[in-house]
């Protein structure tokens, strides 16, 4: 009773703190109001409920942290663990992704062309957040180098998608890095400031430099890439970039996965957890924070010269904020660090509200909320990651090591 | 400086250490040295300035005045002032934390495997191509990572995650973590901190047997009065952020000086 | 001579407004050691708190003065209410937590915020009423500068000055200090941490409220948008003083206002932001500490 009468504060609060923004509206060119008490009336049930899943949760959780803590795999782990099972998984959502294009249209195709980008996009973050715990806001800064990279390149000089490739990856790194060497060395609130505002100047200088970027109005007809110096249809092209982007998320997978489990990803992780014990420890603090840095952003660099070949047209509008903050939930709500996590973030950033359109409006009111929820009860994400195990035959004296 | 071989037989080397905080001279040129194989122990009443002093020759702090020099493996000597921490360690200093300062949520194995990463060479693209020289140096590191492990008596629970160990077991993984950086001296700042009788007997054994079979020098702050009698050498007093005191442990516990800075602790010993 | 003293006059409006906003973030990253990324959205609705009730009232037919107080008054009320919930909800279940996750809590409740303000009410700007009369003894002066600007200043003056006579001299104040210098000693001698943080995002928020009236009452328009820019340049300022010293909040957002006035007036008003974010930048790089912070030693 004491639980449900707590629960009805907390409601007649939240109906007073949403009173003028959700029920009153004006309209100011007629000059009446228009009062949506029954918004109120929404507003206080629904409330009532969130409040007592809310603090049942949160008491779960303090009890949770009592107890020791379990060691019990996950599904996803379970999966990941055994190599029949993982081979079969993934061979099978592979076998799946490559009949698609054929019988579907090309809007869907389009649609998993995006949600593979982020998928990319999230791995690459997820070097710089999750793995080496710098929490970068301007990510979308590098994503735009690299796709302005290509379309400056393509129609001044007419330089090919692939050639552009290369270029536009590693001018994302080098800005990555001029930026990386004065910051890295601020704590890690600061460097969210210090990124969030560098991501603001590409915009804004994008925006303003007409002579050099053609302004807010963008640049349009930049080539699509082209296979083997042929050109293709425009719905051969959408598959063929679809099938590229395959190959890039298996490569990206791949390389992330070997680089979380090398020299250089555990000093990334030991230096997320503690910085002074890591540099105590002999890993070099500003070469290893530059080398996520740098990483994370040539993967941005790579994604935008491919943006701006699938979309053929791009202006500064593509990079605002709003974008680094998509990308980062994509990496919160995943599970930071976990290579799992960020696909299935990714997946559920673009694919739901693609799919329900009623949703797509509420997007960002959610995800932000999302992430408010996620740091609160679950802050490993959806998949959380796990180290990897090695296993020792301590019958050997000179103790192997397999996997 | 480095490279100047003067005859030096110290493996560490500190003269006249200062370390100013603003108008607070928390440490007050203070000498001391470490020979091979040694232990030697830094006392003295909570804010004496001790762990300051580790922290000016760990390079966490970048020490006001005073001569830092260390013996490398190379048989070199190395100045060691005002560099960065990892490159002090690279130097052959590691060290433990007061507070424990471990990897929470890596695995024990990994966390000892971060020691190594100074020893080792591997870059991105080896990280991605795996080649042979990778990938036997992974080998190289995870097996003696083990080694440590299995010596410190941890073997048993490398895969478990760091923050679940259990208090006594933690201290000793941080000194685990600092053998992994193949130092020839080891800073132990308090180690017995919280560790009841028995653990502290285990310790000190651990020790001495760190000592005597690796080779490696140790200094060490402590409050256990016990285990640095035990133990130690020789022996540092310091009291507000001066040197008091230095000798054998029998010399330090008929010190007057010693007594008096103590007065009101209590020395059982 | 005269457009340097618009240019001033100017600089100084913009800066007293930013100095409102970075007082909010200055105390509470003193207290708790978070930038609070939803502040910008307190000082936005703030500011559609007091549109919303200006227009009812002025429909209804109230005299101007008092709808600007009423406006007012409920703008800090509710903004000091969304300020102390947003504690409770997103920053007190992570007291303890790794530093990343409040930050990442916080920047996922400005993004709730935005589209909630966006959602329940509209995405157009919004015509903001005028609400402080044109006073005849400004009548001279008006073309640089206007009774809206004067009360922006004269505001925020009189608002340092009694937030400075409250830390400094009451008993609330007195625990922010302690609290900010040393949380767990604070809680040792018996203070109620949890209240002197509630009350600081409380006095924060309402600062913010205050900005965002003036603000909106100057411009003259709102949206919901207009609390993310205002909110990094009020933080750049925070930074630029030194951030949780309080008189460093003002200084930098006074420099912060002047560098923006002149830059625009003198160089090119295209770059506005650039030129904020470019100080942020450069004083992070060159003086992390800020011009009246302390740089702080790292405890090991």
């Amino acid at each position: 009773m004491d639980y449900m009468l707590k629960s009805l504060k907390v409601a007649i609060w939240f109906m007073f703190l949403t009173f003028p923004v959700v029920v009153i509206k004006v309209n100011t060119i007629e000059n009446v109001v228009i009062w949506r008490w029954h918004n109120m009336f929404y507003m206080g049930i629904s409330i009532f409920f969130v409040s007592m899943v809310w603090r049942y949760f949160l008491q779960r959780k303090e009890m949770s942290g009592k107890k020791e803590k379990t060691d019990e795999k996950t599904f996803t782990q379970s999966i990941m663990e055994n190599p029949v099972m993982f081979k079969s998984v993934s061979g099978g959502i592979l076998a799946v992704l490559c009949v698609l294009p054929f019988i579907t249209d090309s809007y869907q195709i389009n649609i998993l062309t995006v949600a593979l980008m982020y998928i990319v996009l999230g791995l690459g973050l997820n070097i710089v957040v999750g793995l080496a715990g710098l929490l970068d806001l301007g990510f979308v800064a590098f994503y735009a180098v690299g796709a302005y990279t290509y379309a400056l390149l393509n129609h001044h000089f007419g330089l090919s998608f692939w050639i552009v490739l290369p270029i536009g990856g590693s001018l994302a790194a080098i800005f990555g890095i001029l930026l990386g060497f004065p910051v890295l060395r601020l704590r890690g609130d600061y460097l969210a400031i210090v990124t969030l505002g560098f991501g603001e100047i590409i915009r804004l200088v994008l925006e303003n430099w007409n002579d050099f970027s053609m302004g807010p109005s963008g640049i349009a007809n930049i080539d699509r890439p082209t296979f083997f110096g042929m050109d293709l249809t425009l719905n051969q092209s959408t598959i063929y970039i679809y099938f590229l982007m395959i190959l890039f998320t298996i490569f990206t997978i791949f390389f992330v996965n070997r680089l979380q489990n090398s020299r250089i990803g555990r000093a990334w992780l030991a230096l997320r957890e503690d910085e002074t014990a890591c540099q105590a420890m002999g890993v070099g603090k500003t070469r290893t924070k530059l080398m996520a840095f740098a990483l994370g952003a040539a993967w941005a660099g790579l994604m935008g010269v491919v943006f701006a070949a699938k979309t053929t047209f791009i202006n500064p509008a593509s990079f605002t904020f709003l974008e680094s903050a998509i990308i980062l939930s994509v990496v919160v709500l995943g599970g930071m660090g976990s290579i799992p996590g960020v696909i299935l973030g990714a997946l559920i950033m673009i694919l739901l509200p693609e799919y329900l359109r009623a949703f797509s409006e509420y997007r960002m009111l959610v995800f932000g909320g999302a992430m408010v929820v996620m740091m609160v009860f679950r802050p490993q994400g959806l998949v959380s990651n796990f180290r990897r195990k090695y296993s020792f035959h301590s019958a050997d004296t000179d103790g192997r090591f397999g996997r | 400086m480095e490279g100047l071989v003067d005859n030096m037989e110290h493996i560490l080397d500190v003269k006249g250490l200062t370390m100013d905080f603003g108008g607070l001279r928390a440490v007050d040129s203070v000498d001391l040295y470490v020979d091979k194989q040694e232990i030697v122990a830094l006392i003295g009443p909570n804010g004496a300035g001790k762990t300051t002093f580790f922290n000016c020759i760990t390079g966490i702090y970048n020490p006001s005045q005073g001569d830092i020099r260390a013996l490398t493996h190379s048989g070199a000597v190395a100045r060691l002032n005002g560099l960065k921490p990892n490159r002090v360690t690279e130097r052959g200093l590691a060290r433990t934390f007061q507070n424990i300062r471990l990897f929470p949520t890596m695995t024990v194995l990994e966390n000892v495997m971060i020691g190594k990463h100074c020893r080792m060479k591997a870059k991105v693209l080896g990280a991605l191509f795996r080649d042979k020289k990778t990938r036997a140096e992974e080998l190289k590191a995870a097996n003696e990572s083990y080694d440590i492990l299995e010596k410190i008596g941890l073997a048993n629970v490398c895969d478990e995650q760091a923050c679940n160990l259990p208090y006594g077991d933690q201290r000793k993984l941080e000194i685990a973590r600092a053998m992994a950086t193949e130092p020839s001296i080891l800073l132990l700042d308090e180690p017995a901190a919280g560790m009841n009788p028995q653990e502290t007997v285990e310790l000190t054994d651990l020790i001495r047997q760190i000592r005597n079979e690796e080779n490696i020098s140790i200094l060490l702050i402590e409050h256990d009065m016990k285990l640095v009698m035990n133990l130690s050498e020789r022996i540092y007093v310091m009291d507000h952020g001066q040197k008091i005191a230095e000798g054998t442990p029998i010399e330090i516990r008929n010190n007057p000086e010693v007594i008096k800075a103590y007065l009101g602790e209590d020395m059982d010993a | 001579m005269e457009y340097f003293l618009e240019l001033f006059l100017g600089g100084l409006t913009r800066g007293s407004i930013y100095a409102l906003i970075a007082l909010g973030y200055t105390m509470v990253y003193g207290i708790i050691q978070l930038i609070n990324f939803a502040h910008g959205e307190i000082y936005m609705i703030g500011a559609f708190t007091a549109l919303i009730f200006a227009s009812v009232l002025s429909i209804l037919g109230w005299p101007a003065l008092a709808i600007f107080v009423v406006a007012t008054a409920a703008a800090v009320l509710y903004s000091s209410a969304y300020g102390y919930t947003i504690e409770k909800i997103a920053y007190t279940p992570l007291r303890n937590a790794p530093r990343l996750s409040p930050l990442i809590s916080a920047i996922g409740m400005s993004l709730f915020l935005q589209n909630y303000v966006l959602l329940a009410q509209t995405s157009d700007f919004l015509p903001f009423p005028q609400l402080i009369p044109d006073f005849e003894f400004m009548e001279p002066i008006s073309h640089i500068f206007s009774s809206a600007e004067l009360a922006i200043v004269l505001t925020t003056v009189i608002v340092m000055l009694l937030l400075t006579y409250y830390i400094k001299f009451t008993n609330m104040g007195k625990a922010m200090r302690a609290t900010a210098q040393d949380k767990t000693m604070a809680l040792l001698i018996g203070i109620n941490v949890d209240r002197v943080i509630s009350v600081t995002f409380i006095i924060g928020s309402s600062l913010a409220a205050l900005g965002g009236v003036l603000i909106a009452n100057h411009i003259g328009q709102v949206n919901f948008y207009i609390g993310f820019i205002a909110g990094i340049k009020a933080f750049t300022a925070a930074v630029l003083g030194g951030i949780g010293s309080i008189p460093g909040a003002v200084l930098g957002a006074l420099i912060l206002g002047w560098t923006e006035s002149f830059a625009t007036g003198y160089i090119s008003s295209d770059y506005e932001d650039v030129f904020a974010f470019g100080l942020l930048v450069l004083i992070l790089i060159f003086r992390p500490a800020g011009l009246l912070g302390r740089s702080e030693t790292k405890k090991v």
